[in-house]
């Protein structure tokens, strides 16, 4: 089985990499981008079973900073 | 003294940093990564500098896991000193010794060079050499420095005197021009600058000397 986590900053925290590439955006033409946040995609192959509990403690444990790090997991 | 210096895979400050322990008369041992163990009768345990496990994920947050690092947090817990440098400092941040977190630098590029701090208390087994609101030059190298911490934990920080550093002339975006911070027993201190580049002539200068020198006194009262 596989799962994804998606791992985001959370909101209010600054992110000067999407910062900088809202600016890019910008440069290359494409108006109207108002925000840009970038965040991270982690695929997991995991053993049958895993339960959604154990990717959300794998989370908690490292996958994300939850001190500026939000996350999302998807199982299957 | 008994000085630990940790050595993850990708830490490239360890020998520098066991050299200023050195200088502050201390006997220095390198501890590798997966070591579960400090060694016996240590005073202080080094985080040092570098890229541990390449940055990957995030800065320090493998080398925040590794086995050794429970024992580093356990020391810490029951009242031992450790000094995290630069990536050591993101360690620490990880393992969550100190609050806060060290994000990408504002300006997104890679800062090396000599950069003012104001010592922003003396009150610290690693300050206390310094005159208070001594200006000294110590070496940054650094692409993740900004300091980002939650606002009670800033509150936190000022009411109980735990910024050890702060910038002049802020190079990274740092809330507060943080450089350096301490734990609530002020016996942690995570820190960007690199004292331990800046204990001899021939480094360009010699204001970090007394970081170390501060901690021969606390040892030998020890």
């Amino acid at each position: 089985m596989k799962a994804r986590v998606h791992v985001m900053l959370k909101d209010g925290v600054l992110d000067p990499q999407g910062e900088a590439i809202r600016h890019a955006l910008g440069a290359l033409g494409f108006d109207g981008v108002d925000g840009v946040r970038q965040g991270k995609v982690i695929e997991l192959d995991l053993a049958d079973g895993t339960s959604r509990e154990t990717v959300e403690q794998m989370c908690e444990k490292l996958l994300a900073n939850t001190v500026i790090e939000s996350y999302a997991v998807e199982v299957g | 003294m008994k000085a630990a210096v940790i050595v993850f895979p990708g830490s490239n400050c360890d020998r520098d940093l066991a050299e200023g322990f050195r200088k502050a008369g201390a006997d220095v041992n390198m501890v590798w990564h997966k070591d579960t163990d400090l060694p016996e009768g240590i005073d202080i345990v080094g985080v040092p500098g570098g890229f541990s496990f390449g940055d990957y994920l995030r800065c320090g947050a493998i080398a925040a896991r590794s086995p050794i690092s429970q024992a580093v947090v356990a020391f810490a817990q029951k009242g031992g000193h450790v000094l995290g440098i630069c990536n050591g400092f993101q360690v620490l941040c990880e393992t969550g010794l100190l609050p806060g977190v060290l994000m990408r630098n504002a300006g997104l590029k890679f800062v090396c060079r000599q950069q003012v701090l104001r010592v922003e208390t003396q009150q610290s087994p690693f300050t206390q050499e310094f005159a208070q609101g001594a200006e000294i030059t110590i070496p940054i190298a650094h692409h993740d420095g900004n300091y980002s911490v939650a606002d009670e934990e800033m509150k936190q920080l000022q009411d109980q005197d735990r910024i050890a550093f702060r910038y002049i002339d802020n190079p990274n975006g740092s809330m507060g021009d943080i450089a350096g911070v301490l734990s609530e027993n002020r016996r942690v201190l995570g820190m960007m600058p690199h004292p331990e580049r800046a204990v001899e002539d021939p480094q360009g200068g010699t204001d970090g000397a007394k970081l170390f020198a501060s901690l021969t006194r606390i040892m030998t009262l020890a």
